[in-house]
C-alpha cells in the first residue's frame, strides 16, 4: 500500500484550530498583563496589575458567587429532574418517539428565544407566571428572586438534555441484571437503588462535569433575561467581562475577568477528560 | 404505577411545551390584551405582529444573515472536521487519543475568552460586521463536535472495508471520499444538523463582532430587538416563533439522529 500522508488529513484541522481558537486563548493571557483600549492601538505592559486589582474587586467577587450559586443549584436540579424524566421516559410506550421530540423543543431553540419568553412570563405586571400563581412577586425586579428565576429558566432549558444522555446510559445497562434481580423478587425500589442508580454513576459524572463547565460560562441567558441587574445580583463572571470589555473598553482588565472563567473551566475540563478516559479505557 | 406513570409523562409535555404556547398565544393577542389578565388565549387572534415584524424591522435581512452564516459555517466544518476525522479514526495517527481530548479542551473554552483577542484580530484585518468573522469563527469552535461525532462515526465503518479500498488500489483520499464517506452519510448528517444548531444559535461572538444589520444574526436580533418607549412584545413573540420553527421542525424530523448525535460524544466516549 501507498503511504498514507495523514498530516495532510490533519492539517486544515489543526491550522484552523490553532489560529482561531489556540492563538486567541494564549493571546487573551498576554493581554491580560497589558493596559489597553480596543479603540485606540496604546497598550501598556503593566505586569500582574490586573490580577491584583481583581483580588480586590468586590464586583469581581459578587460576580464569582452568582455564577457559582447559579452552576451548583441549575446542575444539581438538571441531574436529579433528568433522571426523574429519564426513568419515566425509559420504559417503551405509544408516542415515544413525539415525546422525544418535544422535549428536544428547549433545548434546540435558542438561548436568547428562552430567556426573551421567560422574560416575559415573568413580567411583574402582566406575566403569566403571576397570574397563574396568584402572587405578585418581581422576579426578575427583586435581588432575592432574580438569580432564582434565571436558574428555574436554565433548567427549563437544559434538563432535556440531560434526560436523553440518561436515557442512553440507562439503554446500556445489561438486561441479565435486572432478570436476575427479578428472578430474586427484587423490588422496584431496591432494582433502582441497587442496580440502576449504581449503573449510572459514572454517566452522571460526566454530564455533571459537562454541564457545570457549561453553566460556568453562563452568558445569553442571564445577558438577555436580567443583563445582570438588578444591583448586580444576577450578574456573572462572563457578563461582568463583557461590560468592563465592551462598555468600559477597558481590554486589559477585561481579559484578566475572562481569564478567571478560563482557569475555573480549564482545571473543570481535566477532571472531565480524566473521566472520559476511564470510560473509553 | 401505571396512572403515576401517565401523570408524570403528562407533565413532563407540559412543562417543555407550555412556555411555547405562551409564545404562540403571545404573537396573535391584540395590543390592548397584551396587558391584560385574563383572557389567557387571544379572545381575536391577529396576525398584526407578525406583519409587523416583516414590514417594520428588517426581519428578513437578518433571517438571511443567519442562514448564510449557519449554512457556510456548517459545510466548513463537516468538510473540515470529516477530513481529520477520517485520519483519527482509520490512519496511523501518533497520539490520536491524545489529539482527541486536545480538541476535546478546545470545546471547552469559555466564548468570553477569547472574544477580546478574536476582536482585535478581526479589526486588524478589516473584517468587522462582516458575515465572513462569524463564519470563521463558527467554523472553528464547531469542529471539535465535528472532529468528535465523526470519528465515532468513521470508526463504525468496518476496518475491513477501507482496507479492501486499499488493496484494490485506492489512495487513502479516494478510500475516503468514494467508500467511508458515502457509507457514513446518516452520521455525516447527524453531526451537521448539531453544528448547524450551535451557529444558527450562537450570541456571544455575534453580538461583539457585529454593528449593523448587515451581518446580524437572529439571536442579536430578538435580544436587542428596539423598542422607542416600552418594549415590543408582540413583535419579539412572532419573531420568536417565526425562529423557533425551523428547529421545531428540525426537532421532528431528524428526533432520532438528533437524540443518535448528542448521545454519541457523552455516552460512548
Amino acid at each position: 500500500m501507498k503511504r498514507e500522508h495523514s498530516a495532510l488529513f490533519l492539517a486544515p484541522a489543526a491550522i484552523t484550530l490553532g489560529a482561531v481558537a489556540l492563538f486567541p486563548v494564549l493571546s487573551v493571557l498576554w493581554l491580560s498583563l497589558e493596559q489597553r483600549s480596543p479603540l485606540t492601538d496604546a497598550a501598556r505592559f503593566i505586569g500582574l496589575d490586573n490580577y491584583a486589582r481583581l483580588l480586590a474587586d468586590t464586583r469581581f467577587w459578587n460576580a464569582f458567587w452568582n455564577t457559582t450559586y447559579f452552576t451548583v443549584f441549575s446542575v444539581t436540579l438538571e441531574l436529579l429532574l433528568g433522571l426523574g424524566m429519564a426513568l419515566l421516559l425509559a420504559r417503551a410506550f405509544r408516542g415515544r418517539a413525539l415525546v422525544y421530540s418535544l422535549i428536544l423543543l428547549p433545548w434546540a431553540i435558542p438561548t436568547v428565544v428562552s430567556a426573551r419568553l421567560w422574560e416575559w412570563m415573568y413580567n411583574a405586571d402582566y406575566g403569566v407566571l403571576n397570574y397563574l400563581l396568584g402572587t405578585q412577586i418581581n422576579w426578575l425586579g427583586s435581588p432575592a428572586w432574580a438569580l432564582h428565576a434565571a436558574i428555574l429558566m436554565d433548567v427549563w432549558k437544559a434538563t432535556p438534555f440531560v434526560a436523553l444522555l440518561l436515557l442512553a446510559g440507562l439503554q446500556t445497562i445489561p438486561r441479565e441484571l435486572y432478570q436476575a434481580a427479578a428472578l430474586d423478587g427484587a423490588s422496584g425500589w431496591t432494582v433502582l437503588r441497587r442496580i440502576t442508580l449504581p449503573q449510572l454513576v459514572p454517566l452522571m459524572l460526566v454530564i455533571l462535569i459537562f454541564r457545570t463547565i457549561d453553566a460556568f460560562r453562563v452568558f445569553d441567558a442571564i445577558y438577555v433575561l436580567t443583563g445582570g441587574g438588578p444591583a448586580n445580583s444576577t450578574e456573572t463572571l462572563s457578563i461582568y467581562a463583557y461590560k468592563v470589555l465592551f462598555q468600559a473598553l477597558e481590554f486589559g482588565y477585561g481579559s484578566a475577568l475572562a481569564v478567571s472563567v478560563l482557569v475555573v473551566v480549564a482545571l473543570l475540563t481535566i477532571v472531565y477528560a480524566r473521566l472520559l478516559r476511564v470510560r473509553i479505557a | 404505577m401505571r396512572p403515576l406513570r401517565g401523570a408524570g409523562l403528562v407533565l413532563i409535555v407540559a412543562w417543555s411545551l407550555a412556555p411555547f404556547l405562551w409564545l404562540l398565544a403571545t404573537s396573535l393577542k391584540t395590543a390592548a390584551e397584551l396587558t391584560h389578565l385574563p383572557p389567557l388565549l387571544p379572545s381575536a387572534p391577529t396576525g398584526s405582529h407578525y406583519i409587523a415584524v416583516f414590514t417594520g424591522y428588517p426581519f428578513l435581512r437578518i433571517i438571511a444573515n443567519s442562514t448564510a452564516v449557519a449554512a457556510l459555517s456548517t459545510l466548513l466544518a463537516i468538510a473540515i472536521g470529516a477530513t481529520a476525522a477520517f485520519a483519527l479514526a482509520r490512519l496511523r495517527v501518533r497520539n490520536a487519543p491524545l489529539i482527541l481530548v486536545a480538541v476535546l479542551a478546545v470545546s471547552m473554552f469559555p466564548p468570553i475568552a477569547t472574544v477580546s483577542p478574536l476582536f482585535l484580530a478581526i479589526n486588524a484585518v478589516g473584517l468587522r460586521d462582516t458575515l465572513a468573522a462569524l463564519v470563521i469563527t463558527y467554523t472553528t469552535f464547531a469542529l471539535p463536535l465535528s472532529i468528535w461525532l465523526l470519528t465515532n462515526f468513521f470508526r463504525q465503518v468496518p476496518v475491513e472495508i477501507y482496507l479492501a479500498a486499499r488493496v484494490d488500489g485506492c489512495s487513502a483520499f479516494q478510500a475516503f471520499y468514494r467508500v467511508i464517506l458515502p457509507l457514513s452519510a446518516p452520521g455525516l448528517f447527524a453531526a451537521a444538523i448539531l453544528v448547524f444548531i450551535f451557529c444558527w444559535n450562537e450570541f456571544l461572538y455575534a453580538l461583539s463582532f457585529t454593528a449593523t444589520t448587515a451581518s446580524r444574526t437572529i439571536p442579536v436580533g430578538i435580544a436587542l430587538f428596539p423598542g422607542l418607549h416600552e418594549v415590543p412584545w408582540g413583535e419579539i413573540a412572532a419573531a420568536s416563533v417565526v425562529v423557533t420553527v425551523p428547529l421545531a421542525v428540525l426537532a421532528f424530523t431528524f428526533q432520532r439522529r438528533i437524540v443518535e448525535g448528542l448521545t454519541a460524544g457523552a455516552v460512548k466516549g
